[in-house]
């Protein structure tokens, strides 16, 4: 099965309709928060609502320009971490739909009171990498560089593990929240030492089926640790604004203004700390920068982090949107990759807008088609490949 | 390991069914292998030989088997009227999506397929004429003879019989003209393009040939399951295909039908065991697929089939046959061979190339010289068509040729060698240089997998030994390229060159890395051509060796023409001598 077909992140009526009807969290309905929805896997998806052509007025269109911004601001930061990832690695990160699927449920265990699967994950994970760095390293270990790598690969994940501990059962959004990203996080960096820096001189298209094999395993594994269940958890906040014809839910302001914050907190750290400048030289010329003593090590194990911290805080941001299981990841990753697509998978700002268009499009094809909706959305990079095609030059060497 | 093992391998499956208390599930399980397979042997052409990499051959397995379902239950035909629309079908589709994708860079293809197999997916899904995601059920069984196959063990023949006859076909077409353009693509898109492969088209040729396979697979599918749903059909499909091929290497025809072999079985064991040891129900064969997929690529990159086989994928090539030589290509020349004036290549704000101008006689050495990053190699792709003109003209046998792609540029009669080799190391000595005389052929796809060529490879192979031989290298024929020093490589680029039968021959580096005597061989063999009429440029930096050989020199020096003229005159000009070793002052 390709991911879950009949799970939309954006249905957007209905889903307005439910936002306006979320439960509060403490109060009486809020014990069912988050809701299990048990999904019978392979079977028919409910049919969607036939909808009679109504003519779209104003407030339908300014509803789905909304839901498509909002939207369009979780790929714009998917698809601005799988540009990160690119530029400094050459890796094409499918497995980051997996970070936003292990964040949403991560948060979801914590929040219904369980201990989340993937600190399991984390530990065993880290342990793997700890073997990998050793390996990798095994020329040139002393004492020191030893105890960097045990720090990193094994004591980390186990203070980690130890919070899990510590903290009270249902530990609070926060505090979940919190922990979340300091379980998921870890994770790109140890990806990255186990699978892909042993392949750190491959080709673009081997770093891409290795990629789809980290995309397979992430999803059994999500599969063992979270079972078949989705979860959702509850919005960041519960506010409902009104807005001339529209009421903007305090959750979507969440995701505008955390979505605006990373890309200003990317664009400092780039434009302006000296780790930032190094993991640029990386993109723009490796061998360059490894000859001025960036290891292409450091510059791949970081940029996972901070694209596994970006797939895990999107993960959290959305999940109370939608219902999220382990294998919702995949679709919303690859949305993101047609948005870093259209941009070139180079540039920020284009994969950003091209994210806000993905979500408009995505929006306005589930009002018109909602059936269709992922064939429009994922069909939508073919004019974009046409266009990149015919303005190449016909030939040209891969690298 | 003989070449008989394959063999032995297909009657021990043939004779499988004759042994009593075989349980029937394992011809089922072997008949899904079978089924793999066949889409497996269109990847490897994909993946293996022409380096394209597919995330949507299950798309176009799905595509041959709606095709056939659809026109055996709603028009009542037989399946085998289904198999001809199916071929049709996805050979179309996967015309036009080829057409689409196919000319994108490295990782953009596999992205697209994606794209569209997922996409591909969601229509089956969603549309009431395929069934939605219940599918089609109630097909009709293949009847042969009128009896209808009904059996796992009746199938069973069928299945592997069309297993043979892909490998068969797929051998045939990858030893063939096509073939090696295909197998070329390995090489670089520059080298095929140099000797006249059109490669956007022959990618796509590669792409169809891929689709047909998985089509056929479909076709029997649909007809062996009697029932489709998208879920085979899906991008998961699509991945599971891809690791076969990684698993058994992608790098020959055999290791494809022994990775959908192993990984079939595989498969079905995990999903028998897994569940048991984690205690809930769920394809949890993906991790093992997936961390197999990562460990193949980190300690096994070429796969399993070599590893066991201790052979390199690459079929053996032919051995010599003698045949009548082919007819020259090359008409007589009057006037100037190559004409280059106001050459101008701008990269950004780099000028590499400006203004320059010279010209080849037939006849004639003309040597391009100066020090590095002068533009020699950039002009060289300027005059080649390798590279876009900024300014200036090109004409070649006096016809302008500023807009030609390079390919157009070979077919007129321009042969050349590269600075960096572009040889496909896993090919045979004698198939790279065999590709040089590819635009001498004229067999094409199917003539090619029929095996109705066999009179002009017999032509081409003895004009790539005469060729090979020619340079002294002709007891290297059947070694793959990449086992030979560097210098041999570049000496093998001009044999390869030398097939085209130019009239002019552009040698990039020709004598970097060789040994004294080579050098004297080579500088040997391009007097002799001369003394054939041949014109050559070559880029140079032993200037022994040129001075030696050369009728003209041209001297550039970032980008422009510092001066021309015959050896004695440049060697003594007062700005080559500060070009070279810096001013005295």
């Amino acid at each position: 099965m390709t991911g879950a077909p009949w799970i939309s992140v954006a249905l957007p009526l209905s889903r307005l309709a439910a936002l306006a009807t979320l439960p509060r969290r403490g109060g009486k309905v809020g014990a069912a928060v988050p809701s299990k929805t048990i999904r019978t896997r392979h079977s028919a998806p409910p049919e969607p609502t036939s909808r009679t052509p109504r003519p779209v007025d104003s407030t339908i269109l300014l509803l789905l320009v909304q839901d498509g911004v909002v939207n369009g601001a979780i790929y714009a930061l998917i698809a601005l971490s799988l540009v990160l990832v690119f530029t400094v690695t050459r890796v094409i990160l499918i497995p980051q739909g997996e970070f936003v699927a292990y964040g949403a449920l991560t948060l979801a265990a914590f929040e219904a009171g369980h201990r989340p699967g993937t600190v399991g994950l984390l530990l065993a994970l880290g342990a793997a990498a700890f073997v990998a760095d050793l390996a990798a390293g095994r020329h040139t270990l002393d004492a020191r560089s030893l105890g960097a790598i045990a720090l990193r690969d094994l004591v980390l994940p186990a203070a980690i593990a130890g919070a899990t501990l510590v903290v009270p059962e249902k530990p609070g959004l926060l505090v979940g929240i919190l922990l979340t990203l300091a379980i998921v996080t870890p994770m790109g960096a140890y990806l990255h030492a186990v699978a892909y820096r042993p392949l750190e001189h491959a080709s673009v298209l081997v770093l891409l089926v290795a990629s789809v094999g980290c995309h397979l395993a992430l999803t059994g594994l999500g599969l063992v640790f979270f079972g078949a269940e989705g979860s959702r958890t509850p919005p960041l906040s519960d506010a409902m604004i009104p807005a001339g014809p529209l009421v903007v839910s305090g959750q979507s302001l969440w995701m505008l203004a955390l979505t605006a914050a990373i890309i200003l907190g990317l664009w400092t750290f780039f434009g302006l700390t000296l780790i930032g400048k190094a993991l640029m030289a990386t993109a723009v010329n490796r061998l360059g920068a490894r000859l001025m003593g960036i290891a292409p090590s450091m510059a791949g194990r970081l940029s996972f982090s901070v694209a596994a911290f970006i797939g895990a805080l999107s993960g959290i941001l959305v999940a109370p949107l939608t219902t999220i299981y382990y294998d919702t990841g995949f679709l919303i990753g690859l949305k993101g990759f047609v948005a870093a697509i259209i941009g070139g998978l180079a540039s920020y700002p284009g994969a950003a807008l091209a994210a806000v268009l993905v979500g408009i499009i995505e929006a306005f094809s589930s009002f018109h088609a909602s059936a269709f909706k992922e064939v429009i959305v994922f069909m939508a990079i073919i004019p974009v490949l046409l266009w990149r095609s015919l303005r190449s030059h016909p030939v040209e060497d891969d690298e | 390991m003989s070449r008989l093992a394959p063999l032995l391998a297909g009657l021990a499956i043939l004779a499988l069914p004759l042994v009593p208390g075989v349980p029937p599930f394992w011809f089922t399980l072997l008949n899904y292998a079978g089924l793999a397979a066949i889409v497996v042997v269109g990847l490897v052409v994909l993946t293996g030989m022409a380096n394209i990499m597919s995330f949507g051959q299950g798309m176009f397995v799905g595509i041959g088997a709606y095709t056939s379902a659809l026109l055996t239950l709603h028009l009542g035909v037989s399946p085998w009227l289904g198999l001809p629309a199916a071929l049709a079908v996805a050979g179309a589709c996967a015309w036009v999506v080829g057409a689409i994708t196919l000319r994108l860079s490295g990782h953009y293809l596999p992205l697209g397929t994606i794209a569209w197999n997922i996409s591909f997916f969601y229509v089956l899904g969603n549309s009431d004429w395929l069934g939605r995601y219940d599918g089609l059920p109630g097909l009709p069984p293949i009847a042969v003879f009128g009896t209808p196959l009904l059996a796992s063990e009746q199938v069973f023949y069928l299945i592997w019989g069309c297993v043979g006859l892909s490998v068969v076909l797929t051998l045939s077409l990858m030893r063939s003209r096509t073939g090696r353009a295909i197998r070329a693509l390995k090489g670089g898109r520059v080298a095929a393009e140099a000797f006249g492969v059109d490669t956007g088209r022959i990618k796509i040729v590669a792409f169809v040939y891929a689709a047909l396979l998985a089509a056929l697979s479909g076709w029997l599918y649909a007809h062996v399951q009697r029932a489709i749903n998208p879920t085979p059909f899906s991008l998961n499909a699509s991945i599971e295909y891809l690791l076969m091929a990684v698993l058994g290497g992608a790098g020959s025809v055999w290791g494809g039908v022994f990775g959908a072999t192993l990984v079939t079985l595989l498969k079905d064991q995990l999903q028998n065991v897994l569940p048991l040891v984690l205690g809930a129900e769920g394809n949890f064969e993906a991790i093992v697929f997936g961390v197999l997929f990562v460990l193949l690529l980190q300690r096994a990159p070429d796969g399993l089939w070599p590893l066991l086989t201790r052979r390199t994928g690459a079929p053996p090539p032919p051995a010599p046959v003698a045949a009548p030589p082919l007819p020259p290509r090359r008409a007589a020349v009057s006037g100037p061979l190559l004409e280059a004036s106001g050459l101008r290549k701008v990269f950004g704000g780099l000028v590499a190339v400006d203004g320059i101008d010279f010209s080849v006689a037939p006849g004639e050495v003309v040597a391009l010289i100066g020090p590095n990053g002068a533009g020699k190699s950039t002009t060289f792709n300027l005059v080649t068509g390798v590279a876009r003109l900024s300014a200036g003209t090109v004409r070649l046998f006096g016809r302008d040729t500023s807009a030609l792609p390079s390919r157009a540029v070979a077919r007129l009669g321009v042969a050349r060698t590269f600075q960096h080799v572009k040889l496909v190391g896993t090919m045979s000595v004698i198939e790279n240089v065999a590709l040089g005389a590819h635009l001498r052929g004229s067999a094409g796809a199917v003539r090619g997998a029929l095996g109705l060529d066999r009179a002009e490879e017999a032509a081409l192979f003895a004009e790539a030994q005469r060729q090979l031989d020619r340079v002294g290298l002709g007891a290297l024929r059947d070694r793959p390229a990449a086992s030979l020093a560097l210098g041999q490589q570049r000496i093998v680029e001009i044999a390869r060159a030398l097939c085209l039968d130019p009239a002019l021959l552009l040698l990039d580096e020709p004598a970097a890395g060789l040994r004294h005597q080579e050098k004297a061989a080579l500088a040997d063999l391009l007097n002799r051509l001369r003394g054939e009429g041949l014109g050559i440029l070559l880029v140079e930096h032993d200037m022994d060796f040129v001075m030696g050989l050369a009728d003209r020199l041209v001297v550039m020096n970032f980008g422009a023409k510092l001066c021309e003229g015959p050896p004695r005159v440049v060697r003594t000009n007062p700005a080559v001598v500060e070009a070279y070793l810096g001013s005295a002052a």
